[in-house]
């Protein structure tokens, strides 16, 4: 193996002990936005899309590498814009009893 | 500038990418500050994103017409896409939505992997692009396609209830065959030992994307609609991976990094979902399990066991002069979407002077603090949401507790060996002074079994949709 390929091997372990870390801490009752997070995270794929594309010189690759790029920008857009949906519901209301129902509405999109 | 001095200015532009993913996801830790760690991801995509741009132009062969194109209008496309949809999307409809974005991301880092493939496919693949193209290849396309499945029974396209396909275990093994003699005869045929043609290798390539393809819809087909949260989780964690493997095969250190933390993530998301429903993962993919939205039960009163049936009117009198109510909000009040009638219910209880809070299952909704974000869509404040370790105690001092569409998380067999549910957390809710419980029928829960709580003698059951029933106790209690 190349040794660029292990340090890639290196990055991959190393990153997955890191996730295994940082996400073993989120309490439960945040874990749709996470999971929803962390979907969005993986629309890094949209990277490859465009390093395929410049490098694309047929119509077939020219075919795989918008169909990636589509489905990749929809991933990442869509998933970070979901995320935010959710979280900001979660902001704290201070004086939850004098909260009337005149306030409702307030904070969906 | 030199060529190399760029490219190490892109490389550290994807490190600090990287870094922002991590950050945000710690940073998602709590609700205080998990909006910012979501947008400080975001910004670390629009880094990464901007950084490859920047890369692609300045390089000497420059960046060609076709390809920016390509670029901007999927981008364009793709984007609007998924910005439209997640903004137009209703907070229940959203698992589903989850799904098919998890779906597009698995399919384009399949359709990566292919590309680079086909690009090497006149000699160039060896042994270990080639073991990377295809694992890669085999977690998207399964993705792909095992996505767009669990999407769709939860959106009710597909029927939610396990669908068991005759000798599909068969069909499965023979998948799974194909697709390890293809994966074989390309590694054998990177090493030299075996000649392949590039046509060849790219008909086998084809043959390993339709075996993962198909692979995703047995898989997920004979699963049961209550058990997507697990199969979605799993199959994220699976994306990130294939993220990862089409790094590798590209050779760029964001994707393998960001990969590796969402397939990290994912598994451990997966296990703890599956443990809370007191299951395995291999449990759950062995299917067949859980009906999904079965609207349609036993009869009211139709189980054997001796049941109090209690009204309206009835019910909102022992709310409106209680000290204190506990709300247990489950899966029926998630499929009814009435968390906004939850709300008014409560708040008008408040208005009363009751003291109101809400018992979160890690499990309540479809999926791992669903309903928190359904509740909170609804205004419902966020200190009113308990966790079920923090509210257990509570409900020997509480008054009334009031469960609305939950089952088996309240049922006190769990506590006894030799039931089904045995072991699993469930909520204490019959430790309460007394106990209502909205529910459309006797209909059994996800497990199939009795709920020794309805019982009860504490326990007074309002047979009604959970829409229905609570806006009927909102206006008894306002009549009080």
């Amino acid at each position: 193996m190349s040794q660029e390929l292990l340090n890639a091997l290196a990055l991959f372990v190393l990153a997955i002990l890191v996730g295994f870390e940082v996400i073993s801490k989120v309490p439960a009752t945040l874990h749709t936005p996470l999971m929803s997070g962390a979907n969005s995270i993986h629309g890094i794929v949209l990277v490859g899309g465009m390093l395929i594309a410049a490098e694309a010189d047929n119509p077939l690759s020219y075919l795989l590498a918008f169909v990636a790029m589509t489905f990749g920008a929809m991933n990442v857009v869509g998933g970070y814009v979901v995320t935010d949906r959710m979280l900001q519901m979660f902001r704290k209301r201070t004086t939850p009893a004098a909260a009337p129902s005149a306030e409702q509405g307030e904070g969906r999109n | 500038m030199s060529q190399a001095w760029i490219y190490t200015i892109v490389y550290f532009a994807w490190l600090i990418g990287a870094a922002c993913f991590v950050l945000g996801l710690h940073l998602m830790n709590s609700p205080a500050t998990g909006r910012n760690g979501n947008r400080l991801s975001a910004a670390g995509m629009v880094l990464a994103v901007s950084a490859t741009l920047i890369d692609l132009i300045v390089r000497p062969e420059g960046l060609s017409g076709t390809a920016a194109v390509i670029i901007v209008v999927g981008f364009g496309l793709g984007g609007g896409a998924g910005l439209y949809t997640a903004r137009t999307v209703k907070m229940t409809a959203m698992p589903q939505l989850v799904s098919l974005f998890n779906a597009v991301g698995g399919g384009a880092a399949a359709l990566v992997a292919i590309d680079d493939f086909i690009r090497l496919a006149g000699g160039g693949a060896d042994i270990s692009t080639t073991i990377f193209v295809v694992l890669g290849v085999v977690f998207g396309s399964v993705t792909f396609s095992g996505s767009l499945i669990a999407g769709g029974k939860l959106q009710g396209l597909i029927p939610g209830k396990p669908i068991v396909v005759p000798g599909g275990q068969i069909l499965t093994i023979a998948i799974a065959i194909i697709a390890l003699v293809g994966t074989v005869a390309l590694i054998l045929g990177a090493a030299g030992v075996l000649a392949l043609s590039s046509t060849a290798s790219i008909l086998l390539l084809g043959l390993i994307v339709a075996a993962g393809l198909i692979f995703g819809i047995t898989m997920v087909l004979p699963i049961g609609g209550a058990d997507m949260p697990v199969v979605i989780s799993l199959l994220n964690a699976l994306t990130g991976t294939a993220a990862a493997m089409a790094g590798f095969v590209i050779g760029n250190p964001v994707l393998i990094i960001a990969g590796a933390l969402v397939g990290a993530s994912g598994t451990i998301l997966t296990n703890l979902m599956a443990k809370a429903m007191n299951r395995s993962v291999l449990n759950v993919m062995a299917g067949g399990f859980g009906t999904g939205d079965s609207a349609t039960g036993v009869v009211a009163g139709g189980a054997g066991a001796s049941v109090r049936e209690v009204s309206a009117d009835d019910a909102a009198i022992q709310l409106a002069y209680a000290q204190s109510v506990i709300i247990v909000p489950g899966y029926g009040l998630a499929v009814a979407q009435a968390q906004h009638q939850v709300r008014e219910l409560a708040e008008l209880l408040e208005a009363k002077g009751v003291d109101v809070k809400y018992a979160i299952h890690p499990v309540a909704g479809r999926m791992p603090g669903h309903m928190n974000v359904l509740l909170a869509e609804a205004n419902v404040p966020y200190p009113q949401l308990k966790e079920m370790d923090e509210i257990n105690p509570d409900f020997d001092r509480c008054d009334v507790a009031l469960v609305v569409g939950a089952n088996d998380v309240t049922n006190p067999a769990a506590r006894n060996p030799g039931s089904p549910i045995s072991g699993m957390p469930i909520l204490d809710v019959d430790h309460a002074k007394s106990i209502i419980v909205i529910k459309r029928s006797m209909g059994h829960g996800y497990a199939g079994i009795d709920n020794e709580l309805y019982s009860n003698p504490k326990t007074g059951m309002l047979f009604a949709d959970a829409k229905e029933g609570l806006a009927a106790l909102t206006a008894a209690v306002k009549a009080v």
